[in-house]
């Protein structure tokens, strides 16, 4: 059961805080259990277990060749699976294919419409693959192509588009039929700010609708702005999944916090405030080490109150999900 | 709806045969070729200086034309949608291989049948009778199943370089014309060209169109069909079954 697109829902979309995550508590939509996949002497996924739940965004992130991609395949039932299980909304992905296929869509890693086919009759085709009418596949068609600014190059040969209209359109195919579950893999990889922006929006408005994404992507920002979790993937095995701020809390037990006052406080009284590690000054602020975040802004509160010095500036600086990503692909390479 | 019902799964075969026709048989090129093949096929043996008769031409042109069309494009169709990633996208949808595999072949049967009519609407109009049209017309529906199972067979080998399928393709192909009866009749051929002719399907088949239209033949007309039903069903058989191993190879 997707969501509803128009071009007028694009147009508002709500923000992350205001879309109501009620997932965490839901059934599994993908249940992967030691799932491997070997090429020739390489093993290219290696003993991958993770879940995926109902209405969650979740990021499947990894260096090139790690694996991201055969993952993705074998989910989707477009490679075999060597040895474990795949289950999508309880279904064996190898003993019920065409069953699972149905219920989700698939936007793969490379541009592959139909060149020779206008975008309309690639939409046409897609309906009729997944079984849809002709009045809702028309129907559909049309509301996907304004959403997605493609209706005035309908009837256009795909060979013709850029590589931003051609990624709009197989996103377009891939919802045609109104899936449940979304896989992307590097959906915006090389596209203009216009098309990413586009994807992204449409992306939040399918999952506010209920849509769960399985994400695949490099790009740490639109990781960390979209999905509600995130699997880490290194030579074909899991580092890590958590929560996107959950993962970058972990990997400093030391945290940065940036300070401002109205007025020169004493560095060693801020040094004695509980939960404070280290203080330094850069230019007009302080830089605050903290172990506990949480105690060391509470102390900070109330010192300024009680010194009468109003806070001017306070960031937590938490360490980016470029650098989590780096921190954790490093180890897992070292060892 | 069960997508895996098997009506659906037609529908969706019927789909994927719109689809080819529409990108790799409404070409120009492709119908030219449709078209000229069987024509220049006559001018070359009808006008030429063996003097055959029309009534031993006509099978065997009919055969080579059903043959040469109905395994033209089909072999080329797996490497050219590998090459262009447009498999992954149908490997992703809910259809199966065997599905694809069936919208190829009719794609590739309508396009045999629709060039092979008009080699047999040629030799109508210089005068040849027909006798027995019912089994022609069965014999080529069955023919063209059996040679498009062929071509996709050819299409196995898990490359996506269309020029290596279709130098397989041709291999395979011309060796076949020779050795199944068009150009030196059956009662002609010494014992181990027999045992050659028999092994082609294409031997069958113009010794039905031959019956059908001079009334001559060298096996049973019931032999023959039976025997293109064989090798059509073997054919689409291991077509589907072998592309089950390779498609995921392509991707």
């Amino acid at each position: 059961m997707g969501v509803a697109v128009t071009g007028e829902i694009v147009n508002e979309i709500p923000s992350c805080a205001q879309i109501h995550r009620s997932f965490a508590d839901g059934p599994n939509v993908i249940e992967v259990a030691d799932l491997t996949k070997v090429f020739g002497t390489i093993t290219a996924v290696d003993h991958v277990s993770f879940e995926v739940r109902q209405g969650e965004i979740f990021g499947f992130l990894g260096p090139n060749g790690a694996g991201k991609t055969t993952t993705t395949r074998m989910l989707t039932g477009v490679i075999p699976v060597d040895s474990g299980s795949v289950r999508i909304f309880g279904y064996d992905i190898r003993t019920e294919p065409v069953r699972v296929k149905q219920r989700f869509g698939v936007v793969p890693e490379t541009s592959n419409a139909y060149a020779d086919l206008t975008a309309w009759q690639n939409l046409m085709l897609m309906g009729d693959l997944y079984g849809l009418d002709r009045t809702r596949a028309e129907r559909r068609s049309s509301d996907l192509l304004e959403t997605l600014g493609l209706s005035g190059r309908r009837d256009q040969k795909v060979q013709g588009y850029s590589k931003g209209m051609k990624q709009r359109l197989i996103l377009a195919m891939a919802l045609l039929h109104e899936p449940e579950l979304l896989f992307l893999d590097e959906p915006t990889g090389g596209l203009d700010v216009q098309s990413t922006q586009m994807i992204l929006s449409l992306l939040r408005t399918l999952n506010a609708g209920g849509t769960t994404i399985f994400l695949t992507t490099h790009n740490m920002e639109e990781a960390n702005r979209l999905c509600d979790r995130i699997g880490i993937i290194r030579s074909g095995k899991i580092v890590v999944i958590d929560a996107p701020e959950r993962l970058k809390a972990a990997i400093d037990r030391v945290h940065r916090i940036e300070v401002s006052f109205d007025r020169v406080v004493p560095a060693d009284a801020l040094a004695r405030l509980d939960g404070v590690a280290g203080v330094s000054r850069t230019g007009d602020k302080w830089q605050i080490t903290a172990e506990n975040p949480d105690l060391a802004v509470r102390s900070l509160v109330a010192f300024s109150r009680d010194r009468g010095a109003a806070i001017l500036t306070l960031n937590t600086l938490a360490p980016s999900l470029d650098e989590v990503f780096l921190r954790l692909t490093g180890e897992e390479e070292r060892s | 709806m069960n997508p895996a019902a098997f009506r659906q799964q037609v529908r969706r075969a019927w789909a994927i045969a719109r689809k080819d026709i529409r990108i790799y048989y409404y070409k120009g090129p492709v119908l030219i070729f449709g078209i000229f093949m069987p024509v220049f096929l006559f001018l070359a043996f009808f006008l030429g200086g063996r003097q055959l008769p029309l009534a031993f031409l006509l099978p065997g042109l009919v055969g080579m034309t059903l043959f040469f069309t109905s395994t033209a494009v089909s072999p080329a169709i797996f490497p050219w949608e590998g090459q262009a990633r447009t498999l992954e996208r149908l490997a992703a949808c809910p259809i199966t291989i065997e599905a694809i595999v069936l919208g190829d072949m009719i794609a590739s049967i309508l396009f045999g049948i629709g060039v092979t009519t008009v080699t047999i609407l040629i030799g109508l109009g210089l005068g040849l009778p027909l006798l027995h049209g019912i089994v022609l017309g069965f014999a080529v529906l069955l023919a063209a199943c059996c040679f498009s199972g062929l071509g996709m067979l050819l299409a196995v080998p898990p490359t996506n370089t269309p020029s290596n399928i279709m130098m397989l393709s041709t291999l395979l192909k011309f060796p076949l014309v020779f050795i199944s009866g068009i150009f030196i009749p059956l009662d002609q051929m010494p014992a181990w060209g027999l045992v050659l002719a028999a092994c082609s399907p294409l031997t069958y088949f113009t010794d039905v169109v031959r019956y059908a239209f001079s009334g001559g033949h060298y096996f049973p007309v019931a032999v023959d069909i039976a025997v293109l039903a064989g090798f059509a069903l073997v054919f689409t058989a291991a077509a589907m079954y072998l592309h089950r191993w390779s498609m995921p190879r392509r991707i």
